[in-house]
């Protein structure tokens, strides 16, 4: 194993996109492999590199980690994005469970029917400003700080910013009434290692496309239907 | 707000049950506020206590929590059953997310329309016994100790411990494959505050029924 990370999944967010967020955030140049056959997975299962049979998996310090949530707790500690203390892990791990929980919903869009992709949308730009921006708007607004914990960045200010740009996709206008977040957006964006992030060229993923769609649904023989939330 | 922890939820499993594994495991006493009515609820939500309008919630240590793994997290690194260190934390997030993803099946179960209870019983029986259970199996074969992670008692080991009982209450011998899991039950459930965690009269809930469902219905309506 070099000493680089290395990520294996498809071409494409998934999963896998907090994860590529955060570790070019906190400044880690990583590898990745990614899964374009059936045969490149049947292989990795038989190696046995793949502890519950799914990716993402990253190979990071000697260790395969799968789990998604794992992979991330461990890159936000080992990089100091964790806050200081149990008490601010507590609320770093609070708000990123709300971003995750958005952007659950955002994950499996592509796979919709068009109608239902309709129906989708409206849902997460429903949860998006009922439900999520208006928390993190007042947790910037109460402590008038830059960042949502300890006056430190942290793991939840990056998940937050991929969470509005995901949302902003979706509807552009989406932060118009949350003005703590228009700004928190610009000032995250500007961190010297997000703003490279943001660049084209570098290894941030596009929006999911048919093409993605369908490599998912080969590499995983995963051909049901996907219902609307 | 008192010593003790207080958790918020109906009065059923759901997604506090391994919060009130782990803190029972821990050999910390818990209040519990249930859930009964609608009203109830939408009170909490006007309240402002909910951070994301959801339950579970357990204040603790003057915090207004939410978010399962969050809550669960907290608990684990507070009373010392997160590892000694990074790579052992590591491990434990693998298999505890591992376990939840299983549990997530069992969890849907009782929601389930009743044409599609087979094939989910199904499911429940197929990746317990071909893709979680043999990881487990495996792990502690290899190392030959009595826990999961770092010869030491762990959330982890509480979470496999609560997943095999789940899924024995719907595949009763699933185990038998198992010989290492087998042992493993049987040394959690000797562990005293496990042990007084199984006994009638704990906080430990019992499984979904009709009432319960009905109850999860109707306090969340929209």
């Amino acid at each position: 194993m070099s000493g680089k990370a290395k990520l294996y999944y498809f071409d494409g967010r998934g999963k896998m996109e907090p994860i590529r967020w955060l570790l070019a955030a906190a400044g880690v140049e990583f590898e990745e492999e990614f899964l374009e056959t059936r045969e490149q997975y049947e292989k990795l299962l038989q190696g046995g590199s793949l502890l519950f049979q799914q990716v993402p998996m990253v190979e990071i310090d000697g260790m395969r980690m799968v789990q998604t949530r794992a992979i991330l707790s461990y890159i936000a500690a080992k990089y100091n994005l964790y806050g200081k203390d149990l008490k601010e892990r507590a609320l770093i791990d609070m708000y990123a469970g709300g971003t995750e929980d958005l952007m659950g919903f955002i994950l499996m869009f592509p796979f919709l029917s068009a109608e239902d992709k309709e129906k989708q949308r409206a849902f997460i730009v429903q949860k998006a400003t009922s439900r999520y921006f208006p928390v993190y708007e007042k947790v910037l607004k109460d402590h008038g700080q830059d960042f949502l914990v300890g006056n430190n960045f942290s793991w939840a200010d990056v998940h937050l910013l991929e969470a509005i740009l995901m949302v902003e996709e979706k509807k552009s206008d989406v932060l118009s009434g949350f003005p703590q977040l228009q700004a928190f957006k610009a000032r995250i964006s500007s961190i010297p290692t997000i703003k490279k992030f943001l660049e084209p060229g570098s290894q941030r993923k596009p929006v999911p496309d048919d093409k993605y769609v369908e490599t998912v649904r080969r590499v995983l023989r995963m051909y049901y239907d996907i219902k609307a939330n | 707000m008192s010593g003790k922890p207080r958790l918020t939820y109906l009065n059923g499993r759901g997604r506090m049950e391994p919060i009130r594994w782990l803190l029972a495991a821990a050999g910390v006493e818990f209040e519990e506020v249930y859930l009964e009515t609608k009203e109830q609820y939408d009170k909490l939500i006007k309240d402002g206590v909910l951070l994301f309008q959801q339950v579970p919630l357990v204040e603790i240590d003057g915090m207004k929590m939410v978010q399962t793994r969050a809550i669960l997290s907290y608990i684990a690194g507070k009373y010392n059953l997160y590892g000694k260190d990074l790579k052992e934390r590591a491990l434990i997030d693998m298999y505890v997310e591992g376990i939840a993803d299983l549990m997530q099946m069992i969890l849907m179960f009782p929601f389930s329309p009743p044409d599609a209870k087979e094939k989910n019983l199904e499911s429940i029986k197929e990746r317990a016994t071909n893709r979680y259970f043999p990881v487990f199996e495996k792990v502690l074969k290899q190392h030959g100790q009595d826990f999961l992670v770092g010869n030491k008692f762990s959330w982890a080991d509480v979470q496999l411990m609560e997943a095999i009982l789940a899924v024995e209450e719907k595949v009763p011998a699933v185990l038998s494959g198992f010989p290492q899991l087998q042992v493993f039950k049987t040394k959690m459930s000797n562990m005293p505050t496990i042990k007084k965690f199984l006994q009638p009269g704990s906080p430990r809930k019992p499984p979904p029924d009709a009432h319960y469902v009905e109850t999860v219905l109707k306090v969340f309506k929209k």
